[in-house]
């Protein structure tokens, strides 16, 4: 009788006339998947449904939630987008029990899904059959356990959720029964470390890490008699842009395979973000992209909105945190060019350029925000501070004047300059199918002409009031993502100028809260950050704190087809590549 | 009393100047003291502006960034130093040539910062190699970061040639800590090994720190 019941249901769900059983039952907007006919529903999406695009893979680790007891502990939901429909989201989630964490890999479906399914491995410890290099990503080989694991503690562990009890009604003041006021004090081993029971350091071995393009080009490489070499650029380095290696195996200059080895900035972002409180994560999302603080603002607290439900924001907060998000993005295209110039090897006089403008635009955040690069400017409902009349002159002397001013002096300096043009055209080609299959976003999926903005296709805040254009470059080589930076640039001015003229008057935030009760939920935001999509993956339980926190950040993303691009060019092209994907480590690892 | 002092023919009287060996030498090292290119996180990016033209440090005899650690003077760790990152500071740092100086910019360098209590996060670099300059703040402003850096050229301009410790025959590096289950200082091998014996059957452990596989429901 019940399984009749469960037959009837599962035949109304969506596919299962396709595929049957595929699906077998909802979870609000999400459709569960059964983990054995995840590959076929996958594929059948992406070849029948223009499901091309995978936005964003995560995991749950479902322990504790209180409205999850007797599901299978480990979810892995997938966002799935069309890049040709626009519009919102398809999503999937699979299951799998506790005592077997495997959910087939899906990056023979969608190659962009690599980097993802590893970091689910890394943190949550969920297998994935088939996938080709499937090693830990932001940790190293050999580290204790799972972090993202619900019963997974830190050393510093003192409570599930924030503020703790020790600090709390007294701020700093530790209680008495706490005597001593420091972690390191009350941690086991006197500071941040987790060892397992009974370790011997003496007889620690550390496991053999093997890189995919050692195995699968030493195999080439055993036929030919030739000369190859395997290079480590990194972390320290100067032209990395920070804590970041590559693996290259070389042959001679010329670049046989690379892969990228990131981690070593992961500052556990979203471990941290579930034990705080929903308003303590804004200053954290400041730390991502650390260039662009104010768009990382914006699209976390878009995402409490879209869990709270209805929430009215003023019409002065909406057109002042368009105003924001458009401000850093001519920033940060200018800091990208100034850098990217900078790989190429004119060192640093491009970049005081762009260092110029940004001390400018710095200075309008400081005013607005208190803070230069650290903002902590949006809040759920509105914007933290209102804006003065001078500071509205000044922004439009900005806007009006002098930063097309600065654009096109880039333009005009770099554009036609004849070593920039050979060091860049045809280098690091990346097709637009190929763009989409890697997930990547923003400069580097529209400089493979694929015209997709998400300002526009699935159109967030009030963008669809003003009048702009997608820019799209078709060359999909180094040359037309920076083309893709210097026009975008230009929109966002004309955006810009638009938002500043209409900037309407009253108030720039509802009545301020400090705590949010939000009700038992999952929302998944995105907005196009200058980088490319930044999502918000956050799952409630109906406490102040998120039960799940997870960031989809574009320069992690848009790694995984920096190996790709990178074949067959000299080992000096590879950094101009990177630089033109504009990656920025600390929301690389978060 | 004044044939005390040394007798200076009139015409060397302009041209010859005298002063003691520490400070032709303290002014010379700390008016070219070149930092290491080397920029961990958020903090990094300040660094950037300051050698920009705003700020400018090239005014303090600082604006050569070296990449290599075998040419820098000083080292600004700049951003939040992570578990995976840590041996690599540490083989940076024995790699510099002696005299070599840390400042530590920002609050995670300083102490762990806002990401103090992540897993992967070190508190504070002082933990693994010594730290010269403190300077607080996150990010510290710029002008933060010219002041830390004011106060080290301070240090240097009280240090003397007769006590420093760079012309003894020991070197002071320090051990390359090793990833293991958890990053692992060489130097606190002995203890670490015993707390773990110690801890390996007692209930606390078992408690806090196990990952343990919860059986639900
Ligand atoms: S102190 Fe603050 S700004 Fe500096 S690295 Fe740490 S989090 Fe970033």
């Amino acid at each position: 009788m019940a399984q009749a019941q469960s037959a009837v249901a599962t035949e109304s769900l969506p596919y299962n006339d396709v595929i049957p059983g595929a699906v077998v039952g909802r979870d609000g907007e999400a459709l569960i998947v059964n983990r054995e006919k995840l590959l076929e529903l996958a594929r059948y999406l992406r070849d029948h449904e223009g499901y091309d695009y995978l936005s964003s893979v995560t995991g749950v680790d479902n322990l504790t939630h209180p409205k999850r007891q007797g599901v299978e502990r480990f979810e892995v939901v997938y966002h799935l987008y069309s890049t040709k429909r626009g519009g919102g989201p398809l999503v999937l989630k699979a299951r799998a029990p506790e005592d077997d964490p495997e959910i087939p890999s899906v990056v023979s479906i969608w190659p962009g899904a690599d980097f993802q399914e590893r970091e689910i491995w890394d943190l949550f410890g969920v297998r994935f059959p088939g996938h080709p290099n499937l090693r830990r990503i932001l940790l190293w080989e050999g580290f204790n356990g799972h972090p993202m694991r619900k019963d997974w503690k830190e050393a510093y562990y003192e409570e599930e959720h924030k503020p703790y009890s020790s600090r709390w009604p007294y701020g700093h003041y530790p209680r008495e029964e706490y005597k001593y006021p420091w972690q390191e004090e009350r941690a086991v081993y006197k500071d941040n470390l987790v060892f397992p029971k009974g370790f011997d350091p003496d007889r620690w071995q550390a496991p053999e890490v093997e890189y995919r393009l050692g195995q699968d080009i030493y195999r080439e490489l055993e036929k030919l008699k030739t000369d190859r070499i395997i290079v480590n650029i990194g972390p320290q380095h100067p032209s990395t842009h920070g804590v970041f290696r590559m693996v290259v195996a070389l042959e001679g200059e010329t670049i046989l395979g690379l892969e990228p080895e990131v981690g070593y900035l992961h500052r556990n972002h979203e471990k941290i973000g579930e034990r705080n409180t929903y308003l303590m994560n804004i200053p954290y999302t400041d730390r991502l992209d650390y260039i662009n603080s104010m768009s990382n603002n914006l699209g976390y607290v878009l995402a409490v909105e879209k869990l709270m439900g209805k929430v009215e924001v003023p019409e002065r907060a909406k057109y002042l945190r368009i105003i924001m998000a458009e401000l850093t993005r001519v920033l940060n295209h200018m800091f990208a060019i100034g850098f990217l110039l900078n790989d190429l090897g004119a060192f640093f006089t491009p970049a005081l350029y762009a260092l110029e403008e940004r001390e400018l635009i710095l200075d309008l955040f400081e005013a607005a925000s208190g803070s230069r690069m650290m903002c902590n400017y949006m809040r759920p409902g509105g914007v933290a501070y209102d804006v003065s009349e001078e500071w509205v002159a000044q922004a439009k002397k900005l806007v009006f004047e002098r930063l097309p001013r600065a654009v096109d002096e880039l333009d005009y300096y770099l554009t036609e300059n004849e070593i920039l043009l050979a060091r860049t055209k045809g280098v690091g080609y990346l097709s637009p199918e190929d763009a989409i299959a890697y997930s990547t976003s923003g400069p580097v999926l529209r400089g493979s002409g694929v015209p997709y903005d998400i300002r526009k296709v699935e159109p967030y805040c009030i963008y669809d009031r003003f009048d702009f254009d997608i820019v799209t470059e078709d060359g999909g080589d180094v040359y037309a993502r920076y083309m893709v930076r210097i026009r975008e640039a230009r929109e966002s001015l004309k955006i810009l100028r638009q938002a500043l003229k209409d900037l309407p008057g009253g108030p720039v935030i509802g009545k301020k809260k400090y705590t949010f009760r939000i009700p038992p939920g999952e929302a998944y935001q995105r907005i196009e950050a200058p980088k490319g999509e930044l999502g918000f993956y956050l799952v409630s339980d109906g406490t102040a704190n998120p039960y799940r926190y997870h960031v989809r950040s574009p320069s992690f993303i848009n790694l995984t087809a920096l190996g790709p691009m990178c074949v067959g060019h000299k080992v000096a092209d590879s950094v101009g590549i990177l630089g033109s994907i504009d990656i920025v480590l600390g929301e690389v690892d978060r | 009393m004044a044939d005390e002092y040394l007798e200076v023919p009139p015409e060397l009287s302009r041209n010859v100047f005298l002063t003691t060996l520490d400070t032709v030498y303290n002014w010379s090292r700390r008016s070219s003291l070149w930092p290491m290119m080397f920029g961990l996180a958020c903090c990094a990016i300040e660094m950037i502006a300051v050698a920009a033209s705003r700020y400018d440090l090239a005014r303090f005899g600082m604006e050569v960034m070296r990449p290599s650690p075998r040419q820098a003077d000083v080292m600004i760790v700049s951003g939040t130093v992570t578990k995976k990152m840590v041996p690599q500071i540490v083989r940076l740092y024995n790699q510099m040539p002696q005299p070599r100086y840390v400042v530590a910019m920002g609050a995670c360098a300083t102490g762990g910062g806002p990401f103090k209590e992540g897993y992967n996060v070190v508190s504070g670099v002082d933990k693994f190699i010594p730290v010269d300059v403190y300077i607080p703040g996150c990010p510290p402003t710029p002008e933060a970061l010219l002041y830390g850096m004011m106060r080290l050229q301070e240090k240097i301009k009280r240090q003397s040639v007769k006590t420093v410790p760079w012309y003894r025959k020991e070197r002071d590096d320090i051990p390359v800590p090793v990833l293991g289950p958890d990053i692992l200082d060489l130097r606190r091998k002995e203890e670490i090994k015993k707390i773990s014996a110690q801890l390996a059957d007692s209930e606390k452990y078992l408690e806090r720190l196990e990952t343990k596989t919860t059986q639900k429901a």
